[in-house]
């Protein structure tokens, strides 16, 4: 069914890759590295305590300084990367294919499912979306685990309307038609006429979200709801280094950096992909 | 349409968004894992204590019967009691409300310009260097976590330089302002870039826009045009968005409350949630969507009260 005439109808995907893009790529490569090299990367172990050295200044033996138990600084930024560019990935794709398969059925099929959908969606958009996913979380105990879960719960509608109103425009569309004439069954029409010519918005609203999520992460992880110290998480850092940013900047800069950082790369390709996006349609 | 119309629809929506607020944060007490009695009572309370703190809170009752109770009590303006401060939720709020009632006009005060300006200089050359640079800078401003900027900047200009208080609300007017300079500044820097970016998409539709053409057909000069005839029909597109803002505003304010010590809603949502004082959490959710979906109604009806073609 792959190789069907039909999909030859839909218009090839503009592939530019802007500076920016190029940019975003090396950053986002650069901090996969990271996470997947930590071991090898880190000179000490993120955990080990060196009550000797607490609170030291950067030097060429710590170069992000230490914390006020001495664990080194920038072996923590590092093994931390781990855990947020996890929570980008594991905070985005559970809301993004219940989402995407919830606003295709609902877009296609329209009717109840469609208008019990919409109500669902008009409510959860009431809650400030922080205030909902915080009082989830807050109600079921603070983890990473039910942070995700309640980023799922809240974050699945705005795929699922984003996903919606593409299938809206493509099921009134030719090739649709034309699917439908050679009397192909909606599921087929779904996975491999809809789908495809829905997916390109998701994904570059999915590469922003990532920004939001990650964001989110570390937000709960310095207000105690996320991840959970010792674990070595940009948040949770950032939180254990409030109590002594007055004698030691050192703790609180490197990791929010570090987010900063990993932010940036998801929201320039982000723009990017949305760009690109922009660009197809009007084509 | 007509105003009234549209005000009366309004308002029957209203009450179907309202009713499923009460459902959710309803349901949001019990699907905490755990018995409310037991939290309540206390970890060591006897059977029968907890059968009394049940019956007494109609714990015991049917689900429906509990939410019944439960929308009788909003209606009558009673939002709960706070297991650690056994005081009113409402009386909690009422006390919290006016340091994030305060931080949030004064974020609106900082925003507002800067928003203006950039959007101004972004949109007059779409693609310049001065618009390429206010949007990366921009993307950068949304990336950087609130909370770390809060720390930050208080370490700054408030330890280093001394120039600003890190912690508190301050007293009178004078000392609000002073007080929370700092935590309002960093919620502004995050929402400048989000507000120029829709201000500045709704300037360059414009300049296409079909009265645009007509104004310059009639010989108005290019300046006339952009203050009289872009400006004020690129504002209510933002004014919509601003409704919007107001949801992440509220969600910031939980952060920089929290940074800077405020004692507003942040601070008594972050310490509710820490401390499980299940009611609370309930209550300033239940506000928050409130608050958020009203807000959003009287952006609405005041498009529509500028704009006639909204009614339409």
């Amino acid at each position: 069914m792959a190789d069907s005439p039909i999909l030859v109808q839909t218009a090839p995907p503009a592939r530019i890759i802007t500076p920016t893009m190029l940019i975003a790529l090396v950053i986002l490569g650069g901090w996969l590295v990271t996470a997947l090299a930590a071991s090898a990367i880190a000179p000490y172990d993120p955990d080990a305590i060196d009550i000797m050295n607490m609170l030291s200044p950067p030097s060429a033996a710590h170069w992000f300084g230490t914390d006020q138990v001495g664990r080194d600084v920038f072996s923590r930024v590092l093994f931390a990367s781990r855990v947020d560019l996890l929570l980008c990935v594991v905070g985005v794709l559970p809301p993004l294919l219940i989402g995407t398969t919830i606003g295709l059925l609902s877009g296609y099929f329209g009717g109840v499912v469609d208008n019990v959908f919409m109500r669902i969606y008009d409510l959860t958009v009431a809650f400030p979306f922080f205030v909902l996913v915080l009082a989830i979380v807050g109600v079921l105990g603070p983890g990473l685990l039910n942070f995700i879960l309640a980023l799922t719960l809240v974050g699945w509608v705005s795929y699922a309307r984003l996903v919606r109103a593409q299938v809206l425009t493509i099921r009134e569309s030719e090739y649709i038609q034309a699917a439908k004439c050679l009397g192909y069954q909606p599921a087929t029409i779904l996975s491999h006429h809809v789908l495809p010519n829905a997916v390109g918005p998701v994904i570059a609203y999915a590469v922003s979200d990532a920004v939001l999520v990650m964001l989110a992460g570390a937000s709960f992880g310095f207000l105690g709801m996320g991840a959970q110290p010792p674990l070595a998480e940009w948040g949770v850092m950032i939180a254990d280094g409030q109590a002594f940013v007055q004698q030691a900047w050192w703790i609180c800069l490197f990791p929010g950096l570090a987010a900063i950082s990993l932010g940036l790369g998801f929201a320039l390709l982000g723009d990017g992909l949305g760009l690109l996006q922009r660009k197809g349609v009007t084509a | 349409m007509s105003l009234l119309q549209l005000i009366a629809r309004r308002l029957l929506q209203l009450i179907g968004v309202l009713a499923g607020i009460s459902l959710v944060t309803f349901l949001l007490v019990h699907m905490a894992p755990g018995d409310p009695a037991r939290l309540m009572a206390g970890e060591r309370a006897s059977p029968e204590t907890i059968a009394a703190i049940r019956s007494q809170y109609g714990l015991d009752l049917p689900l429906w019967r509990q939410f019944l109770t439960y929308l009788t009590n909003l209606v009558s303006g009673d939002i709960g009691l706070s297991l650690r401060f056994q005081r009113p939720v409402s009386q909690l709020i009422e006390q919290f409300m006016w340091p994030t009632l305060f931080l949030t006009g004064y974020v609106l005060c900082l925003a507002i310009p800067p928003t203006v300006a950039l959007a101004i200089l972004g949109a007059r050359r779409p693609g310049g260097i001065a618009d390429q640079i206010i949007r990366l800078v921009g993307i950068a401003g949304l990336t950087i976590p609130v909370f770390w900027l809060g720390i930050m900047m208080s370490r700054f200009f408030g330890v280093s330089l001394g120039w600003f208080p890190v912690s508190g609300y301050g007293t009178g007017f004078a000392g609000h302002l002073h007080h929370l300079f700092l935590p309002a500044l960093s919620t502004a820097i995050w929402l400048v870039p989000v507000l120029t970016q829709s201000l500045r998409a709704a300037l360059i539709e414009k300049t296409t826009a079909d009265f645009v053409t007509a104004a310059r057909a009639q010989g108005a000069t290019e300046r006339q045009i952009f203050w009289q005839t872009m400006l004020p029909n690129a504002v209510l597109p933002t004014l919509n968005l601003l409704g919007v803002m107001v949801a992440f505003m509220i969600g910031g304010a939980i952060i920089v409350e929290t940074v800077y010590a405020v004692p507003g809603l942040g601070t008594l949502m972050v310490n509710a949630l820490l401390g499980r004082d299940y009611y609370v959490v309930q209550g300033l959710t239940l506000i928050f969507a409130v608050s958020t979906v009203l807000i959003t109604l009287m952006v609405d009806l005041l498009t529509a009260f500028i704009d006639p073609r909204v009614r339409l």
